[in-house]
């Protein structure tokens, strides 16, 4: 857990201030929308299809349980007692009106969140690991780097109107969780050959129309020249990034045009005239940030604990709960238990205010007071006691978030599509709810195994369909609304794009075809824990294709 | 269109030359890029302050020969989400040093002031006189910001280090068995 201090606190007050002068001159007439606008989304205020909407940013994706709190209070005063959480850790309220907008951005500052780089065309909520700091095979807790990113991005006065929208992801573990080569930087920690720990930068990275796999420019940048060598990126991408067109407007296309050669030289050239200067860190600031995490005073305790051994013999929902949700950690005797809000026929990533308070409380009793958000668009209670998962359990269930079926066919992620959003072709939502409900039986997803659909309601790719096992994206053909499906994608770090399987399908007949594909797997995968990915990258498309096509 | 130099409603004693058109003797003048690279010496040559309009598109780099005869640099925001003249504006006050009249033109709105003076602005062409009134009270807005800039303002990371630990914690985790 990062603590605010009081320049952190002042800062996202004064925030506050000032954009209720914003809203005013809004509401007087004194700004028109299209000044309006880029203020609005400077604080994560969109405009949707039947309201504003706005998105409060979740830096990398730790929430203590008063700010959990908070954002029960928004669902249930400002909006219609819910909220939506997203693939980039942040979470959304649907139905805020313009007028309310000031007074609940202030309640919001009060638990020190804000919606500021949610938005527009800066350097967005840095992302990374959701299990940052707890998991296993961690060399360091990213999370201090990814403060550090914050606060150097926050407001910054060069890179506040860049080309477009820039997002950066940081992993620290040899598994990468948080999709690093589909950002514009992904930053990855590691040791080099005399054992220093630094940084691997990738860039160009991205789904959207064009989608790219980040290419590595810094095998290893040391940590003193983290915020420099960053600073040199953006400065380039501002300078050259295009802007005569919205749709080439991200550093992939530049990093594309340029070729990640010369984009590197250019890059370096810049870094070295700054990199000695004030950005240059000190250890001591690095320690101070780190210093400001603080960290559960953990008891000395043994895994597997006989309350826990106990209840996986006595109860096999118990049993099939614990195998599907939770998760090593890095200190004995605790555990990472993620909640599903992937419920049967619910929209992916909803919880209601009675739930996120529920949570709340939860987090307090058994994880030291901490949640995080996942990208998966699920929840985590990061510090539990392995003696305290039947409890746990119990009291997860009552409030419908201990569905045990995490990184299964049913835990799919989408985005808001045509139900919300104004640049959606087609609907996702409702294409998520249709498959959880196809494959509602528990036993038939532990079969299929780890399965990651993604669904996108248009190119922008907000679900992130490309780097879906299997990628659902919205089209439209005649004012209808139709699916294209890819297979194969992946976000580790063995990062890979799906592959087009055929012709967009209708929505009436999505779900079919996405039950014919996983039909088609089943049979031909070599052993039973042969992952999908794997087969399709075995066999190639065309047997799915097959199966999928014959009778349509 | 109302200027403010130095945090105030001021005179422009600066006239704009177009392309070819003569420059006065004795007056203080601003010419386009392309006329300064072109006629450097003769320009430099006469009397007045002289300054330049650069576009944000032409690599500031050009502009160091010229620097030290320069009064004045005018960069170019030609709509307020074009953020390319603030790298300029960087570029150009920490890396050159220049230290004459940095003038931010074009799309200059209030809710952008703090952001220019930040790269190192420190005279506006306000598009709009209510912005220009108010650029005392928009600049001071901010008490505080994170990072090193422009400015020689202090920021919060060099802030912070300065003084002993932080005083107001938001929450401290709670403890539990
Ligand atoms: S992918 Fe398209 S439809 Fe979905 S949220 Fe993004 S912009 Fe909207």
């Amino acid at each position: 857990m990062y603590i605010y201090d009081d320049f952190d606190l002042t800062l996202v007050a004064e925030r506050v201030a000032e954009f209720r002068d914003q809203v005013a001159r809004r509401l007087s007439g004194e700004l028109n929308e299209e000044e309006f606008k880029p203020l609005r989304l400077m604080n994560g205020v969109y405009l949707q299809l039947h309201a504003y909407m706005l998105r409060v940013a979740i830096p990398y994706g730790t929430l203590s349980s008063k700010q959990l709190r908070a954002l029960a209070h928004i669902g249930r005063r400002y909006d219609r007692n819910y909220g939506h959480f997203t693939t980039r850790q942040n979470i959304q309220f649907n139905w805020i009106k313009l007028s309310d907008l000031p007074d609940v951005m202030a309640d919001l500052a009060e638990a020190g969140l804000h919606g500021m780089q949610t938005s527009g065309n800066c350097v967005r909520n840095v992302t990374t690991d959701q299990w940052a700091g707890v998991a296993p095979d961690e060399i360091e807790d990213p999370r201090v780097w990814a403060e550090i990113l914050r606060q150097h991005s926050t407001l910054h006065p060069e890179f506040s109107y860049l080309p477009r929208k820039f997002k950066i992801a940081l992993t620290a573990a040899a598994t990468d969780r948080a999709a690093v080569r589909v950002h514009d930087i992904g930053l990855r920690l590691h040791k080099n050959g005399t054992g220093e720990t630094g940084f691997e930068v990738m860039v160009g990275g991205g789904l959207g129309r064009t989608p790219f796999i980040g290419k590595t420019i810094k095998p290893f940048l040391p940590k003193r020249d983290f915020l420099s060598y960053i600073e040199a990126i953006l400065r380039v991408y501002n300078q050259y990034g295009r802007r005569d067109n919205i749709y080439k407007a991200r550093i992939k296309i530049l990093v594309h045009e340029l070729g990640a050669e010369k984009f590197a030289a250019e890059v370096e050239a810049e870094w070295r005239n700054i990199k000695d200067g004030a950005l240059a860190l000190d250890p001591a600031f690095v320690a101070d940030i780190a210093a400001r995490f603080r960290y559960p005073d953990y008891k000395a305790l043994s895994d597997n604990p006989i309350e826990l051994k106990r209840a996986r013999a006595a109860d096999p929902k118990f049993e099939g709960w614990f195998r599907n949700s939770v998760t090593p950690h890095r200190t004995p005797g605790y555990a990472i238990v993620t909640l599903s809000l992937k419920p049967e026929g619910a929209p992916p990533g909803d919880a209601t205010s009675e739930q996120m308070d529920a949570i709340a409380d939860l987090a307090d009793r058994y994880s030291f007071g901490e949640i995080r958000v996942g990208h998966e668009q699920n929840l985590a209670l990061p510090h539990v006691a392995q003696r305290n998962l039947p409890a746990l359990w119990e009291a997860l269930d009552a409030v419908g978030v201990a569905t045990p079926n995490v990184n299964l066919v049913s835990d799919i992620i989408a985005c808001p599509g045509l139900d919300y959003c104004s640049l959606a072709n087609a609907r996702a939502i409702p294409v998520a709810q249709e498959l959880s409900r196809r494959f509602k039986s528990l036993d038939t997803q532990r079969e299929i195994g780890r399965l990651h659909i993604n669904i996108s309601g248009c190119i922008n790719a907000c679900g992130h369909h490309h780097i879906g096992h299997i990628g659902i994206l919205g089209v439209e053909k005649n004012g209808q609304e139709f699916y294209q499906i890819t297979l194969g994608g992946r976000a580790d770090e063995n990062a890979e794009l799906g592959a087009l399987l055929g012709p967009a399908v209708p929505y009436a007949e999505v779900a079919e075809a996405i039950e014919d594909v996983v039909a088609a797997y089943v049979e031909l995968r070599e052993r039973p824990n042969e992952l999908f990915v794997d087969t399709v990258k075995r066999v190639g498309i065309e047997p799915f294709k097959e199966r999928v096509y014959a009778t349509r | 269109m109302p200027l403010v130099r130095n945090g105030a409603i001021a005179e422009d004693r600066f006239v704009r030359i177009l392309d070819d058109m003569p420059v006065p003797d004795g007056l203080a003048a601003i010419v386009p890029a392309a006329r300064l690279l072109a006629d450097a010496g003769e320009l430099a040559r006469r009397n007045g302050a002289l300054g330049v309009l650069w576009p944000n598109d032409r690599n500031v780099s050009e502009l160091t020969p010229h620097l030290d005869r320069l009064a004045l640099v005018a960069l170019v925001f030609p709509n307020f989400r074009d953020g390319r003249a603030y790298s300029q504006a960087r570029i150009v006050r920490e890396r050159y040093r220049f230290r004459g009249e940095l003038r931010a033109t074009g799309q200059v709105l209030r809710d952008q002031f703090l952001c220019m003076l930040r790269a190192g602005f420190d005279a506006f062409e306000v598009s709009k006189d209510a912005d220009a009134q108010a650029f005392a009270a928009v600049v001071s807005r901010y008490s505080v910001h994170y990072q090193p800039a422009g400015d020689s303002t202090p920021s919060m990371s060099m802030a912070r280090l300065s003084r002993a630990r932080p005083a107001a914690v938001l929450a401290e985790m709670p403890r539990q068995d």
